[in-house]
């Protein structure tokens, strides 16, 4: 059982330093300007417009449980017009961010594992190489920086959406008075709000793009390698998200909060 | 121009290859048989530095690419060119594409240009006017044809080719093997070759190599080695199974 664990142990720490040089190379990559400009515009139409309608459900049914819900609590204490601001800073702080970046991370984080797997296992990879091409440089590097730039904007859309969401089912079906719903929701909602959920979309981009290309560049052989390079690409990106935004939460909070 | 020193390798703790050595020169046709899963494709992309091996050199040029890094190696790559068991092709791409795919980030050719060379490529390989077509859409020995093009487009120095005859029926393996001539004679590049099949060895190799039980069991020229009395070389030359070969006369194999 020990062995087990030591094993388990050295095979999580070599992952990570695994990722941690595919990380420095992609970066090294993107200083010396190598990046293949063509792909990257594909993979910001891959990533960003193929991924309108999961953000659009995700952002405005969000928008509306995240009203009912408060509306229900505040309605108690004669509260019903702060039913907005709350939709409004969770969308922008908290929900937007963290529910887009876990619906790319199974879209897109399971497709680039996907891909770069069956690359992989097809040698299709190995090719890249012989015809002199730097993999990070080809694969990796357009699909993480896609990834940067497409998820601040696809966490904007889902957060304007859900709040849109929001002051629909207040309004319509709550029946609060829509001046002072609209009113709370712009005096609570501050820059620093908005500017953490933007910080923490960029970085749950590069999250979900160098696990998804570091699952599929490692994969195992055969179908149920990449199978589960998919799979773990997936479980992988969605818990270093929820771990990472406990730590932004408190780090940024504080930091934006305090300016 | 191709040295390999005492080069050794293994997977999980099984050894692959133990201290290998040999050396290849310039303009050569150099055929490396051996039996499937001996290391053969190991050996082979070690040459071209897609796999690192835990001791020993190898020798591009006199340069020693073992302690490069991925960057390092990019050079070095460009004066080979290498067909895969597999073909390799980007199923992603068209053959057009895939063909091109080395000309992709170079500013000094045009778009014409880089059509007129994929072009003269895939006449060179018989397949003229398939540029628009997917590799899905290809047989298996088209698909070969089409990863040779690309393998050559640049016009490399050395041409590794991955059982090129692998999976091919014997008039296909044959149109291959007149092609794998054609393109040494005419480009005049250094050429290696693995391969299990025999026919392929006795009409490309200039120079033979056996891998066997991870080493290089025996070398030299086609003529030599088909002629070689070994139990072992003609064991596998003739294709005996080592049920039948312990209920033969050696004299026999």
């Amino acid at each position: 059982m020990n062995l087990l664990g030591n094993k388990w142990i050295a095979e999580w720490l070599e992952g990570l330093g695994q990722l941690t040089l595919l990380t420095r190379e992609a970066v090294l990559s993107l200083l010396t300007f190598k990046v293949a400009w063509r792909d990257l515009v594909y993979q910001v139409y891959f990533i960003g417009v193929k991924s309108q309608s999961v953000v659009l459900v995700t952002g405005a049914f969000t928008g509306m449980v995240l009203s009912a819900q408060a509306y229900l609590q505040f309605h108690k204490v004669k509260m019903d017009t702060a039913t907005l601001a709350v939709v409004s800073i969770g969308m922008c702080s908290e929900l937007g961010p963290v529910l887009t970046g876990l619906m790319v991370a199974g879209r897109v984080g399971a497709a680039i594992a996907a891909e770069l797997g069956t690359m992989r296992v097809t040698e299709q990879i190995d090719a890249l190489r012989t015809l002199a091409t730097h993999p990070v440089d080809y694969l990796v590097v357009p699909r993480v920086l896609a990834l940067h730039l497409v998820l601040p904007l696809l966490t904007v859309e889902a957060i304007v959406v859900g709040i849109g969401a929001g002051y629909l089912v207040g309004v319509y079906l709550m029946g609060i008075e829509p001046t002072y719903l609209w009113g709370n929701a712009q005096r609570y909602t501050t820059l620093a709000d908005v500017s953490i959920g933007l910080i923490k979309a960029v970085i749950f981009g590069g999250i979900v793009g160098i696990i998804g290309c570091y699952k599929g560049m490692s994969c195992g052989e055969g179908a149920q390698g990449v199978g589960r390079a998919t799979t773990e690409a997936v479980v992988y990106s969605s818990i270093t998200i929820l771990i990472a935004n406990f730590f932004l939460t408190l780090t940024l909070g504080q930091a934006l909060h305090a300016l | 121009m191709i040295e390999v020193r005492d080069l050794r390798k293994s997977f999980g703790g099984q050894p692959v290859l133990e201290g290998v050595s040999f050396r290849i020169q310039k303009g050569e046709s150099v055929v490396i048989i051996g039996r499937s899963g001996g290391g053969k494709s190991v050996l082979l992309k070690h040459l071209i530095g897609l796999l690192k091996p835990e001791s020993g050199e190898v020798l591009i040029e006199n340069q020693n690419i073992v302690p490069m890094n991925e960057r390092e190696l990019l050079p070095v790559r460009r004066k080979f060119g290498m067909l895969f068991q597999s073909a390799a092709l980007f199923d992603s791409m068209t053959v057009a594409e895939n063909v091109a795919f080395a000309f992709r980030r170079d500013p000094s050719l045009s778009e014409p240009e880089i059509a007129r060379r994929v072009a003269q490529m895939l006449e060179m390989v018989d397949l003229p006017g398939i540029e628009s077509k997917n590799p899905s859409e290809l047989s298996g020995g088209m698909r070969k044809r089409v990863g040779l093009a690309r393998a050559i487009i640049y016009q490399p120095e050395i041409v590794l080719y991955d059982e090129p005859t692998t999976g091919l029926d014997p008039i296909v393996s044959d149109s291959i093997d007149h092609l794998i001539q054609r393109v040494r004679d005419q480009l005049a590049v250094t050429t290696v070759i693995v391969t299990h099949d025999m026919r392929t060895a006795r009409r490309l190799g200039q120079r033979i190599l056996m891998l066997h039980a991870r080493k290089i069991y025996a070398a030299g020229t086609a003529d030599e080695i088909f002629a070689s009395k070994d139990r072992v070389v003609r064991q596998f030359i003739d294709g005996v199974s080592d049920e039948r070969a312990t209920t033969m006369e050696p004299q026999s194999l």
